[in-house]
């Protein structure tokens, strides 16, 4: 019994091992490309736990990732070891993502994420106003980590690989839970699962915290990875949309939808935008803040088959 | 006999209509009663302020010694207060077997998912619905619908089941089979009350009689006298009916 537990939960892990071994000695450009599949599968997931199988669309992700980005930056400025700072970066979005629940979960489907937008905003502003600590809009530098075993690139590889691992495992083990029922109960009728018994401001609170847990300690890792950061690229709204946009590529709700959704996200991103326009990430922000706010019946409705069922949706529509 | 259920004085106003004006109402433990009143009569507006899906203006409701009108609707259930939807509420992409699994495991009191879903299992087979488990609950017919609410209610293991109008919608076939079903859970010993537009479910089934009208509770008592009631007759049943109940000797 505890095995047949215990032996998928691992797997991740073990994935996860291998592909360190095998991508740690090839070329920086793949390592670099690996390094992001990995934050972008662990922001997917992440991500998919209160926006795909909670149902709350969250675009606080960027907030999260600002948060633990600048806790880490600040606690290893004050001498905090790197695994403190990216510590501090999980728990402080946690704590934060608890606070901030009861303000706002309690608000429905396109009400929730509005209000869930306004976050990184008044966190941005924040940053920038508060230069003693942040160094405002400036930025701030953040002290290189001490390896001994890895280069530079192999440890944020092996730490963005960890937190995707992690992230699966994580989502492995609320898909088997309770909260996981609790949650698909909330996507799919709120007021029915209130009438059956579910706790469901707990289990939304929940929800939200191990949601901003896994994005605070990406952008804590983030953060030392890329040793410099301002307030206008942790907090940048494509923070919030890039995940939304792999778990509708890859399928809402699903537990590996969002992983399959990241690796076709990076590759549409190396092989067709990097050499466009910077608009074209504005124009597809748009087309996520839209398709959550307007698609009939919320995100619910793509539900583990992502994007690819949009066209039966809408004709299905009224 | 103490009260399982306990209204006093309850009122509930939505903008300027008074939908529920000072009900007060007792239910024993055990007890069947049918809840009768025509369309708007604020039928369902008492059962949404019981179950917490809606805060009385004023007015106390105690259930089982607890008071319970500002209670969330979340611990109303796990108290063992259950009720289903004239409008079905199911979980749509759920299976019908998980629908029910999950009424067991929070309101059920179930000690894990496992367990939920056997006693799951139990419900469906008693409400007749184990060849629909595999389906999505959003599959079924309106017949088999109103029949997961039932069995999801039945998982709350609840003291007070409120059934409103289980059979509106249905055909005469599936409103016997429905009958079956709701005089089986009535044997079970827990303490109903049923809403209803068909008598012949009523008067089968329960023994008291409450008649809403208008949000006020206009009778109460025994089925014989409240249907022979002159205000009841007047505001309700009409002419017609009470002399077809009187010649038939009820
Ligand atoms: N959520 C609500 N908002 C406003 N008015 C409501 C609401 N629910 C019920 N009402 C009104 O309260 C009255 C009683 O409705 P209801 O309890 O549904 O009646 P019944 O179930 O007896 O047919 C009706 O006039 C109805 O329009
Ligand atoms: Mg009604």
């Amino acid at each position: 019994m505890m095995l047949r537990i215990a032996l998928p939960l691992a797997l991740p892990f073990a994935i996860v091992a291998v592909a360190f071994v095998l991508l740690s000695q090839t070329d920086a450009y793949i390592i670099r490309l690996a390094t992001t599949f990995g934050m972008y599968a662990a922001l997917a997931l992440a991500w998919n736990i209160i926006g795909g199988i909670a149902g709350y669309p969250s675009f606080a992700t960027a907030a999260f990732f600002g948060l633990g980005a600048y806790v880490t930056a600040v606690a290893q400025n004050l001498g905090a070891p790197l695994l403190v700072g990216v510590g501090l970066a999980g728990a402080g979005a946690a704590l934060f993502a608890g606070l901030l629940g009861s303000a706002i979960l309690h608000l429905r489907g396109k009400y929730f994420a509005i209000a869930s937008l306004v976050i990184a905003e008044v966190l941005r502003e924040l940053t920038n106003s508060w230069t003693s600590v942040t160094g405002g809009g400036m930025g701030i530098n953040l002290p290189l980590a001490k390896t001994t075993l890895l280069t530079q690139p192999q440890l944020y590889l092996a730490a963005m690989l960890f937190l995707a691992a992690a992230a699966t495992s994580a989502s492995m083990l609320i898909d088997r839970s309770r909260l996981g029922v609790a949650l698909r109960c909330i996507a799919q009728n709120e007021d029915a699962a209130q009438i059956i018994g579910v706790d469901t401001r707990m289990a939304k609170t929940w929800a939200f915290v191990i949601s901003s847990l896994f994005i605070g300690l990406v952008g804590g890792v983030y953060a030392s990875w890329v040793t410099y950061i301002d307030p206008t690229d942790v907090y940048d709204g494509a923070m919030s949309v890039k995940p939304i946009l792999m778990a509708l590529l890859g399928g809402v709700g699903s537990v590996f939808g969002p992983v399959l959704g990241a690796f076709a996200y990076l590759l549409l991103e190396e092989l067709l935008w990097r050499n466009l326009l910077e608009f074209h990430a504005g124009i597809l922000g748009l087309l996520v803040v839209l398709l959550v706010l307007f698609l009939p019946g919320g995100l619910s409705q793509i539900r583990g088959v992502g994007l690819v069922s949009l066209p039966k949706i809408w004709r299905r529509a009224p | 006999m103490t009260a399982l259920l306990e209204l006093k004085g309850v009122t509930k106003r939505f903008r300027g209509l008074e939908a529920l004006s000072d009900i007060n109402l007792s239910l024993k433990s055990g007890e069947i009663v049918g809840l009768i009143g025509p369309n708007g009569a604020g039928k369902t507006t008492l059962v949404n302020v019981i179950t917490g899906v809606h805060t009385a203006d004023a007015g106390s409701i105690t259930f089982n010694g607890a008071p319970i009108a500002h209670m969330r609707r979340d611990r109303i259930a796990r108290l063992g207060v259950a009720r289903t939807f004239q409008v079905v509420q199911p979980f749509p992409a759920m299976t019908v077997l998980e629908n029910v699994t999950a009424a067991a495991l929070f309101g059920g009191g179930a000690a894990s998912i496992a367990e939920a879903r056997d006693a799951a299992a139990h419900h469906l087979a008693f409400c007749g619905l184990t060849d629909q488990a595999g389906k999505p609950a959003a599959n079924l017919t309106l017949a088999g619908r109103k029949r997961l609410e039932l069995a999801k209610s039945l998982a709350l293991r609840p003291k007070l089941l409120m059934l409103d109008e289980v059979n509106a919608g249905l055909n005469p076939a599936e409103v016997d089979a429905a009958l079956e079903l709701i005089t089986r859970i009535a044997a079970q010993g827990a303490t109903i009350l049923l809403i209803e537009h068909l008598m012949k479910v009523v008067t089968r089934t329960a023994r008291r009689l409450v008649v809403l009208h208008h949000g006020k509770l206009i009778a109460d008592g025994p089925v014989a006298s409240v249907l022979s009631d002159e205000t009841v007759v007047e505001a309700y049943l009409g002419r017609r009916y009470a002399e077809r109940m009187a010649g038939a000797g009820i």
